[in-house]
């Protein structure tokens, strides 16, 4: 069983802002030695087709995530507000700019 | 199990364009710009000096594509792509206004597949092939450097189609420097392996330093009728840039020591570039009269 | 080692995910199974795309117009792009791209065939792009849905991007057919050598796949091998007669019954060899990705020393900028000290 080559470079994860207005979105990750690299092979890579506005380079061991298995404490409470959602209010059509 | 007649059709189940960064089409760097030769200038002169501009282009490029999938880092191979198909626009944008210009019917191909290499006027910098990547990046930071403020200048010429070419070029070769300039500090303070490697690349291209900023008497016409950059007043911007990227990289600077010789600014070539030429121009010769 | 008594909860989420056509990510529950069939598949996509760049980067240098160049260009660049969005997919399960760049180097992990013939004419690009990444686009719009999302996301990327591809290869093919007798020649005896090799990246056919029903149930793979290259054929037939030019197969016709095109038998004989390690150009193919790989180690190595000295300073700098604020602190304390005693004296 030969060793496992690992790669010199840390892994970085990439957000990008597509357009002003939108939010940063993540896109993937890439390979980079530093910050400097990372922010030029994001660029590279991901905004190739358009120019987007601004990107976001961050070391994957510093993104902290929360677990499959609290999913239900973290998120269940926003799933039954719903009178957060437009729809949920029932508004006849005669009713405009509504 | 179905499938749109567009493929693309079957992909997306939501309206996912916002979400990654590309779009559609591009704008033609060109769009709106007169083409009209100002009226007092020898179009002889103006399309050599466009010849210039776009063979040193032209032959950097070709430089970059042969790295292709020969690049250190996967990433490494969309940069260095990157560039060469920055400097391979530029290149058609000032091979198509020498040619239109000139007026002989010349168009971007006819100029860049049927010429020989007597008659290219690229600087001998860029026909330098590279020994290994600090031989890249330093050839790739010293064109960067001088190409820049060229081309920062150039966006006040009175040839409208110049002028946007410039602009568009200062934009790209910003990049381009700064791509470099990292490289040649990264491998400059790295492991004492890079850093004689790259003590070594700066050594080898500096002689091909001095002709970048030798006035050639096209650029001094020229830029005596508001049209050209005169390159000998781009040194000291080089300089500066130079000197910061070589601090950094705890590289010092070389003695100047210009290689001697006629200029390519008069098609004067080594046979680096008869090799170009001959990878470059063979299938386009190979069958005149080919629509591809 | 699942426990055969009741499943976890773990494995019930991730059944149910499955079960409802949703997406896995990588932080949920999964089968070992999956988690490795998974950065495997991931794995030997990401391979194909990179050594993918080697038969249409040769002509890049030599393309015959200046336009032609610069699509060559970006096509290749775009596929060293698919390579890393896909080798990033492959680390989200805990993959590293370093490692499986060594198990493609040592043959211990595959990449796609195809790329193992030459490519000795223009006309070769434009083939490839209709065909090849034509085959590739019909593998990969099924992938799109994909149960693994962040391999399901990238392949909506590339997909897009690969649109692109399949049209530069395809105008470029329709445009040598308005050409000379030659290039329309060299269209034809392209197409010839391209036409079986692209049936043959759709996989064996079922009965030979052993691993496909896993990966079918597991929704990594959404169709058959037979589904896809029949689907390939009955899309490039009409394509092929737009074009002016005859596929290699005297087999194939129009079957109204089953409202497809029957087509010939596969030399299943030449698939296995090439898949082998026997193909024209494999052991090249390879040689040349490791020569560049052991010839950029030196460059990884350099930047890796240069960010850990940066660091290195970074930290230092920290540490005498706290030291000094410490200090200033220190000695401004005796100085209130005496103040706060000489009020005490005043008072007492």
């Amino acid at each position: 069983m030969s060793e496992e080559i690992r790669h010199e470079w840390p892994l970085f994860e990439v957000f990008v802002r597509a357009k002003r207005g939108l939010n940063h979105v993540h896109v993937g990750s890439l390979r980079a030695a530093d910050h400097e690299m990372a922010l030029h092979h994001a660029r590279d890579l991901y905004t190739r087709r358009n120019e987007g506005v601004s990107i976001w380079v961050v070391r994957s061991d510093d993104v902290v995530s929360s677990g499959p298995a609290d999913k239900d404490a973290f998120f269940a409470p926003s799933g039954d507000k719903v009178y957060r959602h437009p729809t949920y209010y029932a508004i006849p059509d005669s009713v405009p700019h509504i | 199990m179905s499938f749109d007649d567009d493929a693309y059709g079957a992909l997306t189940d939501h309206d996912d364009d916002a979400r990654w960064a590309y779009g559609t089409g591009f704008a033609d760097p060109l769009a709106g710009v007169p083409t009209a030769v100002p009226g007092d200038l020898d179009r002889a002169c103006l399309a050599a000096y466009c010849l210039m501009l776009g063979d040193d282009a032209l032959v950097m490029s070709h430089r970059l594509q042969q790295w292709v999938t020969r690049a250190p880092e996967l990433e490494d191979e969309l940069a260095i792509a990157n560039i060469g198909l920055d400097l391979l626009g530029q290149a058609r944008l000032l091979l198509g206004r020498a040619g239109e210009v000139e007026g002989a019917g010349r168009d971007e191909d006819a100029l860049a597949y049927l010429r020989d290499a007597g008659e290219f006027r690229n600087v001998r910098l860029a026909e330098r092939g590279d020994a290994d990547f600090a031989h890249l990046v330093a050839r790739l930071l010293v064109f960067s450097c001088w190409r820049l403020p060229l081309l920062d200048r150039l966006t006040a010429s009175r040839d409208p189609v110049l002028a946007a070419i410039g602009a568009k070029g200062v934009k790209e070769v910003t990049y381009h420097r700064e791509y470099a300039a990292q490289w040649v500090v990264r491998l400059g303070d790295g492991t004492d392996d890079s850093h004689r490697r790259m003590r070594a690349a700066i050594d080898a291209v500096w002689p091909a330093v001095g002709e970048l900023f030798e006035t050639h008497q096209v650029e001094a016409r020229l830029a005596a009728a508001g049209v050209a950059v005169d390159p000998a007043l781009l040194r000291p911007e080089f300089d500066e840039a130079m000197s910061q990227v070589l601090a950094a990289a705890t590289l010092s600077k070389p003695m100047d020591a210009t290689e001697a010789g006629p200029s390519g600014r008069d098609g004067a070539h080594g046979p680096e570039l008869g090799e170009i030429l001959a990878e470059m121009q063979e299938l386009a010769r190979a069958m005149p009269g080919g629509v591809w | 080692m699942s426990d055969l008594a009741a499943p976890s909860a773990g494995e019930r989420v991730f059944a149910e995910t499955i079960a409802k056509d949703q997406r896995v990510e990588p932080r949920d529950w999964m089968p070992d199974g999956y988690r490795k069939t998974m950065i495997r598949q991931i794995a030997q996509h990401a391979h194909s795309e990179i050594i993918g760049m080697q038969p249409e980067g040769a002509w890049i240098t030599r393309a015959p117009t200046l336009r032609r160049k610069a699509i060559l260009l970006a096509k290749v660049q775009d596929e060293a792009g698919h390579g890393l969005y896909l080798y990033s997919a492959a680390e989200t399960l805990g993959a590293d791209r370093g490692d499986l760049t060594r198990r493609l180097i040592e043959g211990r992990q595959k990449y796609s065939s195809i790329f193992n013939y030459p490519t000795p004419t223009f006309a070769d690009v434009g083939v490839i792009g209709w065909l090849v990444d034509g085959a590739a686009i019909c593998n990969q719009v099924p992938l799109c849905r994909s149960s693994f999302g962040p391999y399901a996301r990238a392949m909506i990327r590339i997909c897009k991007e690969e649109s692109f591809h399949q049209r530069q290869g395809y105008e470029l093919l329709m445009t040598m057919m308005r050409g000379t007798p030659e290039q329309r020649a060299m269209v034809q005896e392209a197409t010839n050598r391209w036409w079986w090799p692209s049936l043959m990246m759709f996989g064996p056919p079922d009965a030979d796949s052993p691993n496909s029903a896993q990966s079918m149930a597991w929704k990594i793979k959404r169709h058959s091998n037979d589904e896809l290259r029949q689907r390939f054929v009955d899309m490039s037939v009409p394509q092929a007669e737009a074009l002016g030019v005859t596929l290699p197969d005297p087999e194939l016709r129009w079957n109204a019954e089953r409202g497809q095109h029957d087509f010939g038998e596969i030399d299943w004989v030449e698939f296995k060899k090439v898949i082998a390690g026997g193909g024209p150009l494999n052991e090249q193919r390879i040689a040349h990705r490791r020569r560049a790989d052991e010839e950029g180690a030196w460059v990884r190595e350099a930047a890796a020393a240069h960010a850990a000295k940066q660091a290195a300073a970074a930290h230092a700098a920290k540490q005498a900028a706290a030291n000094q604020a410490a200090a200033n602190t220190a000695a401004a304390r005796p100085a209130a000290a005496e103040r706060a005693a000489g009020r005490a004296e005043g008072r007492a």
